[in-house]
């Protein structure tokens, strides 16, 4: 080729500080999170902050080995290796090791790893793959379904797993689907259908069907273009009804009850402050009491002396929260948009279609993650337990944000030589 | 082909961008708009660990300890912090159902669900070792050292009082208490409450959602320490208390004595009594039931609440009103035709006319009728209306119809008739004749034995006396209290008192009422006086002081359905108690014991 230059050469150095930058901030939340003054040393391996240390030191040297792989194993491998995934989640249902519920985790001698972490990375290559294709439009049936399937089969593997949060993640490819032309319909269809189903929980299905008939009564009054087509309009209207029934056959039947109870805490229709509640309520103890400037490091009390559960990984904003305040946590928020934002424009840029589609995929993962991780903690999204990407306690889930996004990084380095 | 997206990053984009400002947005309001989190992460963090003072101590006259303190624990409960606990095990623990878990759970959560309140209270120090141990597994509940009452002798039950749970309506009254406090209930652990309780100190201790400790919270700048509760001491004595109670048992009525130069209370018995004992600890419930359904009623005080009539006690005061009214003089006569005697019989049989001592030791009613006749109608006063007035005065500067308001609980006042209420029961035609009952001590007059005890202590002291009062002093044995330092002077001038003196001794010689109640070498004066019981039996009553000169103890006995003047049964007790009081012993075996095996409850 072109003779060797460095690793290092034509990366996007944005994104390699801002990740740097969070991780080095997880570490130190964690560290508060947990801080135990009997081993007050940040790298002691016996304490969570030193294990987390760890795994840091080698997501690293994961990410130098992703730089020095040639860019063209992974576009070759991608169906491989999103395979070999599927094997993996699949190993996993068989011999995983079941930890709260979940039959997610793999023991490898001292250390288990998730691979439903794993098969975010390797979906997103082949997805990246298969909607690079030449020929791909999705306005077609057929392309559409075989990129839904390679969306389902992770999701439902995970699913059988137990591990709702991390199934539901696959839903965030619904943005790299319309950036690739699906239409921008289903985009608002889902936020529609979204709506009305918190929107009937919450107030009753009567008085949504009530608003339901009024609307349709107003737009058959209003639009003249409506009244030709009022057989389009009265389908409308039947399927909107039929789905306001169903919503509470779903939530009875379908969902599980801590699933319920988690909806129910949301909409503020139960204060169990016990059992969900419980989590949430302490949750926003623990942020309000931050203030604007924080309680400072080390300083929180709510999560040191842990009435928030899980505060080191599904709950670790909660200590940016406190300790940092309304400063530290909006800035967290503000790194989080540069950062996705950033993704987007790298993306943009990029003269391959397959790393354009790849570089949305990461944005999409990571915006789906921290979303739901954040709005869970301040009480705008239900409890979902996925981690808050490079912030959060977990090896599994670093290193798979880790490789994620290194590879793309790596695929960008060579957005200039390809082509 | 697929450029035609690229529009749609912009879409893209924004959806970001929305979530992004909506977070910050959401983050300002529970950060920097929305206080009340950081109020609740105080509560969550800090637990106020509230000290307790141990209680004032109780001492008798002498220095002995009537009531002390006991450590126990108490069981407490943040229901919050209460987690997913194996409630079968911890039911086990603490030997109770399931259904007593929730009720006591249900209780503490409704008075608040993350303040500390009272679970189960009083466990033993062994049962607490044990629970001490497991007590990390169940979160939410936590141990907390409290004192309670314990008695080193069964006496003057009602006169101590008792400690009890604040209930609702404490709660409401003063914000010092919290649910599952103790209070004072009854008697003196009620009216000094405020002196007894000392004052609830507080430590802030953090802790996390387990309930483990993790340290004082600001390095204790906000703790308070606990004040101890003050002492009191008493002027009860000791074994004169337990001696009254024991001569008194399985007979109703009261003995009350009085040093009459201070007005301390030397013994307070109402009879039947009980153990303190039992209103302590966890049968406290069960045993108050017992008591408020006994039918002898051992929780009415009858020394402080029972009414009689003074009966021929009342005679002594009469005379008094008498001589300072100049309605009679020592040597003033009258006659008595005994049984035939109008418009009041004689039932003694003794020599005739008589003068006042020989009245007094006779107990005579004519001579007392006659008196009684001429203070109404004394010239000095333009008619009887007047004259009873002026009587009525004299009276009522002994302390009679109304109360002592001292740190007696429960006192009835009694009843002295005024001149109003006779106008309005007679619409106003009466004279000495209508009221003549007065002049024997019936009628509408009614006394309660501690106001019979502290009319002997005038008669003692010649003319005043401190308002009868059972603690001397508070906090320290020379600080002392405001009863023991108000004299009340009588109407009658002290010279008056000697001729009455005098008849009280003979009672107590050979051939008076009283001969049962002399002692060798001590002079008593004393005066029986048999009530009149329209329910029963007469009760007996004897007043009496020791010695003549020099008074050491005034004592007034009650014994109720007695069925005798009060020379059979009343004076004995009376004397016996004066006995132990001046020797320390018992000589008198005999008479002891014909008291002693006595039961004179109807049954």
């Amino acid at each position: 080729m072109r003779g060797r230059k460095s690793i290092f050469h034509n990366i996007d150095w944005w994104l390699v500080v801002i990740y740097l930058l969070l991780v080095s901030l997880g570490l130190f939340s964690i560290y508060s999170a947990v801080y135990n003054p009997e081993h007050p040393s940040l790298f002691d391996s016996s304490q969570l902050y030193g294990s987390q240390f760890i795994w840091i030191i080698t997501a690293l040297i994961l990410a130098l080995a992703i730089l020095m792989i040639d860019m063209k194993f992974f576009t070759s491998f991608s169906y491989l290796i999103y395979g070999a995934s599927m094997l993996l989640l699949i190993v996993v249902l068989i011999f995983g090791q079941e930890v709260a519920g979940s039959k997610s985790w793999i023991n490898f001698g001292n250390f288990s790893l998730q691979p439903s972490e794993f098969a975010k990375v390797a979906t997103n290559l082949a997805l990246a793959r298969y909607l690079s294709r030449l020929n791909i439009n999705l306005k077609k049936p057929k392309n559409v379904i075989i990129a839904g399937l390679l969306l389902v089969i992770p999701l439902g593997l995970v699913l059988l797993q137990n591990d709702t949060g991390s199934a539901i993640v696959y839903i965030a490819f619904i943005l790299v689907l319309y950036r690739e032309g699906f239409s921008g319909n289903f985009l608002l269809l889902g936020f529609i259908t979204a709506i009305l189903f918190v929107f009937t929980l919450m107030v009753g299905k009567y008085i949504v069907l009530g608003i339901i008939i009024a609307l349709t009564i107003v737009i058959f009054l209003l639009a003249q273009k409506a009244r030709k087509n009022l057989f389009v309009l009265f389908i409308m209207f039947a399927i909107t009804t039929a789905f306001i029934f169903s919503v509470d056959y779903a939530f009875e039947n379908v969902l599980q009850p801590h699933q319920k109870i988690r909806i129910e805490v949301l909409l503020g229709k139960k204060s169990d402050f016990h059992g969900a509640g419980y989590n949430v309520n302490q949750s926003l103890i623990a942020i309000g009491s931050g203030g604007f400037s924080g309680k400072g490091f080390l300083k929180g009390t709510q999560t040191k002396y842990k009435f928030v559960p899980e505060q080191s990984t599904d709950f670790i904003f909660c200590t940016i929260g406190e300790e940092r305040g309304f400063i530290g946590s909006s800035l967290v928020v503000i790194l989080f948009m540069i950062f996705l934002i950033r993704l987007l424009i790298v993306a943009e840029r990029q003269r391959s279609t397959f790393s354009r589609i790849y570089g949305y995929g990461v944005a999409s993962i990571v915006f789906f993650h921290m979303a739901v991780n954040i709005g869970m903690t301040i009480g705008l999204a239900p409890v979902i337990g996925i981690p808050l990407p490079f912030i959060s306690y977990g090896g599994s889930s670093l290193w798979a944000f880790t490789i994620l996004l290194f590879i793309f990084i790596k695929m960008d380095s060579y957005r200039l030589e390809l082509l | 082909m697929k450029s035609n997206f690229s529009k749609r990053k912009y879409v893209i984009i924004s959806i970001f961008l929305v979530i992004g400002l909506v977070y910050i947005a959401r983050l300002f309001y529970i950060q920097v708009y929305e206080d009340k989190y950081i109020l609740s992460a105080q509560n969550n963090v800090v637990r106020k660990q509230v000290i307790y003072p141990s209680r004032g101590l109780i001492y008798d006259r002498k220095g002995y300890v009537l009531v002390a303190n006991d450590v126990v624990y108490d069981l407490l409960i943040i229901p919050n912090q209460l987690k997913s606990i194996d409630t079968t095990r911890f039911c086990e623990l603490l030997s109770i159902t399931k259904e007593q878990f929730q009720e006591f759970y249900t209780k503490a959560r409704q008075y608040s669900p993350y303040k500390a309140s009272l679970f189960m209270g009083q466990l033993p120090k062994e049962e607490f070792a044990y629970l001490q141990e497991v007590l990390y597994e169940f979160p939410g509940f936590f141990v907390q050292k409290r004192t309670l009452r314990r008695y080193p002798f069964s006496v003057a039950a009602l006169n101590l009082g008792d400690v009890g749970e604040v209930n609702r309506s404490d709660l409401q009254r003063n914000s010092y208490y919290a649910l599952g406090d103790y209070i004072g209930k009854n008697g003196l652990e009620k009216y000094y409450e405020d002196e007894l309780r000392g004052k609830k100190g507080a430590e802030y201790i953090l802790v996390d959602v387990f309930n483990r400790e993790k340290g004082s919270y600001k390095d204790g700048h906000f703790d308070t320490l606990a004040i101890q509760g003050k002492n009191l001491y008493t002027g009860l004595d000791l074994e004169l208390q337990a001696y009254g109670e024991k001569l008194m048992h399985n007979k109703i009525g009261s003995i009350v004595a009085i040093e009459p130069a201070s007005g301390e209370i030397l013994s307070l018995v109402s009879s039947p009594t009980f153990n303190p004992a039992m209103l302590v600890g966890r049968s406290r419930g069960e045993n108050f039931n017992l008591l408020v359904n006994d039918s002898l009623k051992p929780l009415y005080n009858r020394a402080l609440m029972a009414t009689y009539p003074p009966g021929s006690t009342f005679k002594l005061i009469n005379a008094l009103v008498g001589l300072q009214e100049n309605a009679i003089n020592p040597k003033t006569q009258f006659s008595c035709n005994g049984p035939e005697t109008l418009p009041i019989r004689c039932s003694h049989n003794h020599d005739t006319p008589l003068s006042l001592v020989y009245g007094i030791q006779e107990s005579c009613n004519p001579y007392f009728w006659e008196a009684f006749r001429s203070i109404l109608s004394n010239s000095k006063y333009k008619n009887t209306h007047e004259a009873y007035d002026g009587w009525f005065k004299i009276v009522k500067s002994f302390g009679l119809g109304e109360k002592f308001n001292t740190d007696l609980m429960y006192e009835s006042s009694g009843n002295l008739p005024t001149s109003n209420y006779y106008d309005e029961v007679y619409r106003g035609r009466w004279n000495s004749m209508t009221v003549r009952s007065l002049s024997i001590g019936q009628g509408e007059l009614l006394t309660t034995p501690i106001q019979l005890a502290n009319m002997v202590a005038i008669l003692a002291n010649r003319g005043f006396y401190y308002p009868p009062h059972l603690v001397r002093a508070i906090d320290e044995p020379e600080n002392l209290t405001q009863s023991a330092l108000t004299k009340n002077q009588v109407l009658v001038d002290s010279i008056h008192f000697e001729k009455i003196i005098e008849g009280m001794e003979r009672v107590t010689q050979m051939y008076g009422t009283a001969w049962r109640a002399s002692l060798d070498s001590i002079a008593v004066c004393g005066k029986t006086g048999t009530v009149q019981n329209p329910h029963g039996k007469d009760h007996s009553v004897f007043i009496a002081f020791a010695p003549k000169e020099n008074p050491k103890i005034a004592i007034a006995v009650v014994v109720e359905n007695a069925g005798d003047y009060g020379g059979t049964w009343a004076a004995p007790i009376a004397s016996l108690m004066m006995e132990n009081y001046f020797y320390g012993e018992i000589k008198r075996k005999k008479k002891e014991k014909r008291i002693l095996e006595s039961d004179l409850i109807l049954h």
